[in-house]
């Protein structure tokens, strides 16, 4: 289908863009347009307004900001993909790029409006919450920060007000005892997941711990998977102990086209299994 | 102030372009109806069988998940440019060879892309895997092949280019 008919403005600032939300209710803001032209596609979505925010200064690039990493909104997916930054300080989300979309989609698509959009199989989302980042917001009360485990709210629905603008992300540097692990079943490569896994923790002589299991594709957001971290954390992860952890995953997808909620809680376990072999390699 | 009609000045195949578009029009609709370059081919709409992939300033996109307002200033490449400068005369060659495409729907797509994968292939002195050519092109759907006869011929040309340059 096409879209129905709205109009197009191109901004420069986030002034300009926060009066622009402020005077048109319905107005949506224009990043790299992956999700958002789609929808307006398939007249899912029908704004009056498009507000064009790529041309807005200093929102892209990635960066090492005391013992974090900064990563800009307007980030390019394939930048984060080749970033040499990225692979060595964030390992999870380069672990997580390759499979979010296509090559084309991931030249277009934006870190920050995959996290601001907040589909619940996505991957970004669940990235951020395993490692305990924090989300740059400005609005017209000036700026704020907020953390990813308060940021998405509901299906669809963040911490962002109608007036909001994510400007950055910020997640913590990988270092020595940091361990990470991810994996996604799709039916295709580059889909929405099924059901997926990020996960992040610490590791030390006795074991793991600090671990965080973000699944995504099994709720109305990505959630934390809080009684099999307990189960894995303090010491070796044996087969009795990962038996333990996928017994303890207190899930509850639902069905939907594409699988059961007991298939999706059969593919949780399956995928637990895969992620904690990951988060016992040692970093090489 | 903000508007429904936009007027838009690009390089497509090389061509400078300026038209007056309306502002919801995509890419590809721009390309195919405007320009009347119909090898743009028109599948899903909405990002996922990758049959109107263009190049936009070197990298490929979703001619359907851009506006064509998006494009003022841009460098856009087709099919139409892609064959005519030559660059793809080989892949071209291979798929005929090999049978890699049937109804030709996906082809322009897929040449781009598999354009896309053999030139960063090539900057880096690699030769991509069959792995890593499915990889590349999952975002593609063909309906005919079976994708075997296409990653034979790519697979096929990328080895190709990295022995010539032996």
């Amino acid at each position: 289908m096409k879209p129905a008919p709205f109009a197009y403005k191109k901004v420069r600032s986030l002034d300009e863009t926060i009066a622009l939300l402020g005077e048109h209710k319905d107005a949506r803001l224009l990043a790299g347009g992956q999700s958002l032209i789609a929808t307006l596609n398939m007249r899912l979505s029908n704004p009056s307004l498009l507000i064009d925010i790529n041309g807005i200064g200093g929102m892209a690039g990635i960066a090492r900001k005391n013992g974090a990493v900064e990563i800009g909104a307007l980030t390019r997916h394939v930048e984060a993909e080749r970033s040499d930054l990225i692979a060595k300080d964030v390992p999870l989300i380069a672990r997580a790029m390759p499979e979010i979309g296509h090559p084309a989609i991931r030249n277009r698509g934006t870190l920050g409006g995959s996290i601001s959009f907040a589909d619940p199989a996505a991957e970004l989302p669940a990235c951020l919450l395993a490692l305990g980042g924090e989300l740059d917001i400005a609005g017209p009360k000036g700026r704020r920060t907020v953390k990813a485990e308060d940021f998405f709210k509901g299906l669809f629905e963040t911490a962002l007000g109608p007036q909001d603008v994510l400007t950055a992300i910020r997640v913590p540097a990988a270092n020595a005892q940091t361990r990470t692990g991810f994996a996604e079943l799709a039916r295709r490569h580059g889909d929405y997941a099924i059901v997926g896994l990020a996960a992040s923790a610490r590791a030390d002589s006795k074991g793991l711990s600090d671990v965080r299991l973000a699944y995504f594709g099994v709720g109305a957001t990505t959630v934390r998977a809080r009684k099999a971290e307990t189960a894995l954390t303090g010491g070796a992860i044996d087969d009795e102990r990962l038996d333990a952890a996928v017994a303890a995953l207190d899930l509850d997808p639902s069905d939907d086209v594409q699988a059961t909620s007991a298939t999706r809680k059969h593919l949780a376990g399956v995928l637990l299994r895969r992620v904690a072999k990951q988060l016992m390699e040692t970093r090489s | 102030m903000s508007e429904y009609l936009c007027d838009i000045t690009l390089t497509v195949n090389g061509e400078p372009v300026s038209e007056r578009v309306e502002a919801r029009k995509t890419l590809a609709d721009f390309l195919r109806d405007d320009l009347v370059l119909t090898g743009t081919h028109i599948g899903c709409e909405h990002g996922f069988c990758g049959a109107c992939t263009v190049r936009v300033n070197g990298d490929i996109v979703r001619g359907c998940l851009m506006l064509a307002a998006q494009c003022d200033g841009a460098i856009v490449e087709t099919i139409e440019g892609l064959s005519d400068s030559g660059e793809l005369a080989d892949l071209q060659a291979a798929f005929e060879q090999r049978n890699a495409l049937q109804c030709g729907f996906c082809t322009p797509g897929v040449l781009a892309t598999a354009q896309d994968l053999l030139k960063r292939a090539s900057e880096n002195s690699t030769v991509p895997s069959r792995a890593a050519i499915r990889e590349h092109l999952s975002g593609n759907y063909c309906r005919c092949t079976g994708y075997h006869a296409i990653v034979d011929a790519i697979e096929a040309v990328a080895q190709a280019r990295a022995g010539d340059k032996r």
